[in-house]
């Protein structure tokens, strides 16, 4: 297998009001399984075709948003060999002891210029995706409402996107798969670490630390379709979609957790490998690269974050 | 039950039912005065001060609502229902933000 050092995103810790409403609508609307809580009232969640044991955990706060995303590496020494380059660069870095989250190994902490706490971790414990690894069914029976495949990536928002960018770049090695650009000045940059279009965006904002959405993989248009009649059917507050991004080309619908912090499925997005050109939006094509269909950028979506 | 809810700075006026959101009442009648974002307590958009009369608000960010402002009667309108007929001033600003 060619992938090395940062392989996928692992999980994000996502702060909510009210613990009871944000695990109802992770697990029922999303379709996510419920698979811990800990001494600290923190609630661990994964999508159906995720092994590991979490990608999701809530921590219930006075402030919704997010408190941090996780990458899983491919092997320890990942970790070690991250966690120095990351101090080299001025990134207050920090070691957070095994099972601090429950059935996560040891993981490395750092932050970023634009305000955003970011961990590595290597392992975590396996729980399966519910189907057996020896002739495998297509999928598990039993999922509950928009059954999210798998927790896919998260945007940002923040000032200094190009000093976050570097460290991504430079020292975690993704690529840069898409941009938008206002002459020389990059305002959204999506990086990837491995063939998918993405695995975390960033867009340039006046202020720093911002969640602008958690995004989770559909299959299909039609799933896509699906999850927007369960958001009419259970009355969750949408934001906007079904509808399909240029950046990335992502079949896509937005709506909001019970806290307001925003949430992504979507499915047939593009796809990249090393060798693949860097895509560009120009800024007087903003609105088609974030809404393809209706080429209007839309304030809500912009500027309503946690 | 239903009341009357009064935005003064449009001078717009909407009934609500009880058990709903002041935010809710106003979006479903296609009024606009009071901008509106996640509608769960969290972005702080629909950020209002309401003048008179009696509500009661669920748990709303504390970044955006503090325990001062919350004693004085501001409010995110997606967390508060009304008790009685209320007049409020719409105090959230949605702003494009992403070409600063």
């Amino acid at each position: 297998m060619a992938m090395t050092g940062v392989m996928r995103p692992g999980h994000v810790q996502i702060r909510v009001l009210d613990i009871d409403e944000a695990v109802s609508h992770y697990r029922d609307n999303l379709g996510m399984i419920e698979t811990d809580r800990d001494a600290e009232g923190r609630v661990y969640l994964k999508c159906w075709d995720e092994h590991d044991k979490f990608s999701v955990v809530l921590r219930e706060a006075d402030e919704p948003g997010m408190d941090h995303m996780a990458f899983k590496v491919r092997a320890e020494q990942d970790l070690w060999r991250f966690e120095s380059d990351l101090k080299k660069a001025g990134c207050n870095v920090e070691r957070i002891q095994t099972g601090e989250l429950s059935g996560c190994g040891e993981r490395v902490r750092f932050d970023t210029p634009t305000g955003h706490v970011f961990e590595l971790f290597a392992t975590k414990e396996v729980v399966g995706n519910g189907i057996s690894t020896t002739n495998p069914a297509p999928w598990p029976e039993g999922l509950q409402g928009m059954a999210a495949v798998r927790f896919d990536h998260c945007l940002l928002y923040g000032g200094d996107i190009d000093g976050t960018v570097k460290i991504f770049t430079e020292i975690l090695e993704f690529d840069l798969a898409e941009q938008v650009v206002d002459g020389e000045l990059q305002i959204a940059a999506f990086l990837s670490c491995s063939t998918k279009a993405h695995d975390i965006a960033f867009i340039r904002h006046e202020e720093d630390g911002k969640f602008h959405h958690a995004s989770f993989l559909l299959s299909t248009w039609e799933q896509v379709l699906k999850a927007a009649d369960i958001i009419s059917m259970r009355d969750i507050p949408i934001d906007i979609g079904p509808t399909r991004h240029g950046l990335t080309r992502g079949q896509t619908i937005y709506f909001f957790d019970p806290s307001g912090n925003r949430n992504e499925v979507f499915c047939e997005d593009s796809y990249r490998y090393p060798d693949s050109p860097v895509l560009t939006w120009t800024v007087d094509h903003l609105g088609q690269a974030i809404f393809y269909h209706s080429r209007e950028l839309n304030d809500r979506f912009l500027s309503v974050l946690t | 039950m239903t009341y009357s809810i009064t935005i003064i700075n449009s001078e717009e006026k909407y009934s609500c039912e009880a058990e709903q959101t002041i935010l809710n009442g106003m979006v479903q009648l296609g009024k606009k005065g009071i901008p509106v974002g996640c509608k769960g307590g969290g972005c702080g958009i629909c950020k209002v001060a309401i003048l008179e009369g009696e509500f009661s608000s669920k748990k709303m960010s504390r970044k955006h609502i503090s325990k001062e402002e919350e004693k004085q009667g501001v409010v995110l309108a997606c967390r508060t229902m009304p008790k009685s007929d209320l007049r409020l001033k719409a105090l959230g600003v949605i702003k494009t933000a992403i070409l600063n």
